[in-house]
């Protein structure tokens, strides 16, 4: 195998990102733009009574103010799949704060944000569910998908069971704030509409958009060639795009919303808040024979989002007996969302901060623990596709120098300091979805391909373009990727660790339908092909051909019946605490993961990375903090929601487990994007629990938990 | 933008009208200096639009710039120079991180009327033809970036903070670059391309 597929190449769009030229969607520059703001609710139940939008409209450069007595009429209700209810001047009904009511459209930024602090709203307010134990428990049943899994009698096991721990784990609302705040530049031509979105999907968001214009997908255009970050929260299309949409229809001028920082914090999505009882029932020797997982999260009044929280309790270890159940209670916020690993990232807390108590009553080494409930096939009974679990295990745990830690809690010090070291362990599910690729191959000897998938930061150019190099047997510098418009062959978001797997697929088998087709020219002489781009160029001039293209429609095939595909891994942490202030620093971190085939291990450490960053955040920062009298979020801003800076990051120091799985797809990825966080925060709180002695089960672990 | 509260930013909106512009104040004159000789040269202007000079990356720009317009806003959406990104606009995530006579700044902070009279630099004006700085090098050697949307910022702060001769342990680093959010999570391939670069012209 050429080696060019798994070499630590250089990012291919480094350049670009590093002079400034990458463009981001509000970056676009088109003639005759106008400037969108959106006005947001400031009550968070009831309906917008009045609105006064008569100062606005006589300010400065005002063009049009968009409310619900004049926004253009479309299709808010009709969802799809992965869909969220648009608020979209429709009506005026207030569901959530920071809910858009109004926007105001100027010939300038200044002029519009000026214009849109002069619109009074009155409401007529209606009482507000905003805490979330006031909120009653339901049983979701929205997709037909049960969201129960039961083997066994769990609860009579862990009745009868020789040790058992039975607590409660609290993960509160946590937003994702890429660095690049959600904009969109929208344009019409007639009847047709062109978007340029922060989207970690342009076919989906064309298929909404569509939907809610009531156009053919053919009528619409959505581009997204940088994101500057999404982890989940641009992987559904929200109101501000199709406001931005229904603005430009309105006057007649392309327009652009760029959200403020504070309004991340509105339509935009979130964490939801999960509460989860694990229950762990165990034989004297650790071996699990119980396992309940419970849990209950928050949603909104008028949709149903609900992330497996529990799912990988059915994965991780084997036992007996097996409860998941997920519950949600409705909340007047906006609508919850995919966030870097949904539920897997909650879940994992909970889990792994449970399996570290039961190592304590049990008195075993928490990694021993681990491999004593390891198991060969899932709680359904399908044989994993592979499973690197114990090898992450271990060879973390030599890398971090696990055999000097003593086990007892408030044992070890650095001076003053105390010091814990905590494991836990990670696992993520292998998706993949249909996608197709298109491979050119010129004259000149260069190939372009062309897929619809985003690259949001991981690495998507560089890695497809090993691929598609690989496999036309070319250079990296003699092969274009082209992504990131809806134009482009299909491809699904760049989410759920799915892109890679699937349009990394579709791109390798188009390669090869071109390298196919090239060798067929040859006379089916391999040979006449060993020369790379020049031999490919001699080939085609002889051939006279200007271009030569391989295509591939790749789905998946049954793998998912006959196996069950996880990548897995193992999360180390060292923290230091300061026993008289209770802060808490993270001082090392090691991560070994086990997940298929790394086609770039650069940028593929980065993702590992970036998941320990995660983790740090979620266990020791991040906290989105509700007024529960009025619903409204007080601290919307990058000052008071607080996400791990340059100081809290140490050395972070990742271990990619080599493995060859021939069942999950064509180039034997799993998904490298969201497991970097799975475990991690539980590794933190471990580690935290071992240098104090105190166990914290609600995020974040804050100085005033540790002095209590 | 919300309403029926007195927030800072809308303070600067709506009450920092007519603003004040400082002009012609020499360089060399301490802070102390420069803020006595300010009382004597200020005039009221705006808040209609009014002559504004840049100068960026070596080349003036004028423009007619209300006086309230930032240096952020002036560079994105004025003089189509994106690179220097919009993150949060309240001084709190280092995106919009430019030189303003060599000395790091918040765009963001900046109204475009203070910069005049300054040597401002943005990271468009970092490399020299296809000759990228050391420091946008390292950074990609080093994948210091994922997303790519802090990296203009993060780079803009590396490359003074090289200036500003601090330690370049691996603690300082961090310290000093702390003003500078990544999301993504690069932080420490950004401290190795900043002590690479560091090393190298050490």
């Amino acid at each position: 195998m050429n080696p060019l597929v798994g070499a630590p190449v250089d990012r291919v769009d480094g350049r670009l990102k590093v002079t400034g030229a990458a463009t981001y969607s509000a970056e676009v520059a088109l003639p005759n733009l106008a400037y969108g703001v959106m006005v947001l609710s400031s009550t968070a139940s009831g309906s917008v009574a009045a609105i006064d939008v008569a100062a606005a409209r006589r300010a400065p450069g005002v063009i049009d103010v968009m409310t619900s007595r004049n926004a253009p009429r479309v299709d808010a209700k009709s969802k799809g799949a992965g869909d969220r209810t648009l608020m979209v001047l429709q009506d005026d009904v207030v569901y959530y704060d920071r809910q858009p009511i109004a926007v105001v459209i100027a010939d300038t930024f200044e002029h519009a944000t000026d214009a849109a602090s002069l619109v009074r709203a009155r409401y007529a307010k209606a009482a507000a569910i905003t805490r979330f134990d006031d909120a009653a428990e339901y049983k979701p049943g929205a997709g037909g998908r049960d969201p129960d899994l039961r083997k066994g009698d769990a609860s009579a096991a862990l009745a009868q069971a020789a040790v058992k721990v039975d607590h409660t784990y609290v993960v509160p609302v946590e937003h994702h704030n890429p660095m690049e705040p959600h904009a969109t530049v929208a344009q019409w031509d007639g009847d047709r509409l062109t978007v340029y979105e922060a989207t970690q999907g342009v076919v989906s968001a064309r298929r909404k958009l569509a939907q809610v214009f009531g156009l053919p997908p053919t009528g619409v255009r959505v581009v997204a060639k940088f994101i500057g970050g999404g982890f989940g929260g641009k992987g559904t299309l929200w109101s501000h795009a199709v406001l931005a949409a229904m603005s430009a229809k309105l006057v007649g001028r392309p327009v652009k919303i760029a959200l403020t920082r504070p309004q991340m914090f509105g339509s935009v999505g979130f964490r939801p808040r999960t509460v989860q009882r694990v229950a762990l029932g165990a034989a004297a020797d650790g071996r699990l024979t119980s396992l309940v997982h419970e849990t209950s999260a928050q949603t909104s009044v008028f949709d149903e989002f609900m992330a497996g929280t529990g799912a990988l309790s059915a994965v991780l270890y084997g036992t007996p007996n097996l409860t998941i159940t997920h519950r949600l209670r409705r909340v007047n916020s906006a609508t919850p969302t995919f966030m870097r690993a949904p539920g897997e990232s909650c879940g994992s807390f909970a889990l792994e901060s449970a399996m570290d108590e039961l190592a304590y009553a049990v008195g075993v080494d928490p990694i021993e623990l681990r491999l004593r409930n390891d198991t060969d096939v899932d709680a359904q009974g399908l044989p994993f596709s592979s499973r690197a679990l114990r090898q992450c295990l271990e060879q973390g745990a030599e890398r971090f120098g696990w055999s000097r830690r003593d086990p007892r809690p408030r044992s070890m010090r650095d001076g003053r300091m105390l010091v814990g070291m905590g494991v836990a362990a990670a696992t993520y599910p292998t998706h993949r979805s249909p996608a197709s690729a298109l491979v050119q191959v010129r004259a000149d000897g260069s190939a372009t391909v062309r897929s619809a998938g985003v690259d949001i930061g991981t690495g998507a150019y560089t890695v497809f373009t090993q691929v598609a190099a690989e496999a036309l047997g070319l250079p990296v510098a003699r092969v274009r990727m082209e992504l990131g418009d809806s134009a482009f062959p299909n491809a699904p978001n760049a989410g759920g660790s799915t892109l890679t797997a699937s349009a990394g697929s579709a791109i390798k088998l188009a390669a090869l339908d071109a390298r196919a087709k090239l060798l067929a020219l040859a006379g089916n002489d391999p040979a006449a092909l060993a020369g790379g781009a020049d031999a490919i160029a001699a080939l085609l001039r002889r051939a006279g051909l200007a271009t030569l293209e391989g295509h591939s429609d790749a789905k998946p095939g049954d793998e998912q019946q006959k196996y069950a595909m996880h990548s897995f891994g193992a999360q180390f942490a060292e923290v230091r605490v300061d026993p008289d202030l209770g802060t808490v620093r993270v001082a090392r971190f090691v991560n070994a993961f086990g997940a298929g085939r790394i086609l770039n291990e650069k940028t593929a450490k980065s993702q590992f990375l970036g998941g320990a960053v995660w983790g740090i955040g979620m266990a020791l920062l991040e906290d989105t903090r509700y007024d529960e009298r009025t619903g409204r979020i007080m601290n919307a801003n990058l000052a008071e929601y607080l996400v791990p800076v340059n100081a809290d990051v140490p050395a972070v120091e990742s271990i990619i487990v080599p493995e060859d799985d021939p069942h999950v797809n064509e180039i034997g990825v799993k998904g490298i994007g969201e497991i970097g966080i799975v475990g991690a925060a539980a590794a933190i709180a471990n580690a935290v629990y071992h240098a104090t002695g105190t166990r914290v089960r609600e995020l974040p672990i804050t100085p005033e938990k540790l002095l209590g | 933008m919300e309403f029926g509260k007195v927030t800072r930013r809308r303070f600067l909106w709506r009450s920092a009208l007519p603003t004040i512009a400082v002009v012609g104040l020499d360089p060399r004159l301490s802070v102390a200096a420069q803020a006595v000789a300010s009382i004597s040269v200020v005039r009221a202007q705006g808040p209609e639009p009014i002559p504004v000079t840049l100068n960026v990356n070596g080349k003036p720009h004028a423009l007619q710039l209300e006086p309230r317009v930032t240096l952020l806003d002036a560079l994105r959406e004025r003089l189509g120079l994106t690179g220097t990104k919009k993150g949060c606009d309240q001084g709190t995530c280092g995106a919009c991180t430019v030189l303003a006579d060599g000395r790091r700044v918040n765009a963001c902070l900046t109204l475009a009327v203070m910069a005049q009279g300054k040597s401002i630099t943005t990271i468009e004006g970092l490399a020299s033809g296809d000759q990228l700085h050391p420091l946008q090098a390292a950074f990609i050697e080093h994948d210091g970036f994922q997303c790519g949307y802090c990296t203009p910022g993060q780079i803009m702060s590396g490359v003074a903070l090289l200036s500003e001769k601090r330690p370049t342990d691996e603690t300082s680093v961090r310290e000093w670059m702390s003003g500078n959010i990544c999301r993504c999570g690069a932080y420490p391939n950004i401290v190795a391309a900043i002590r690479a670069t560091a090393g190298r012209s050490a």
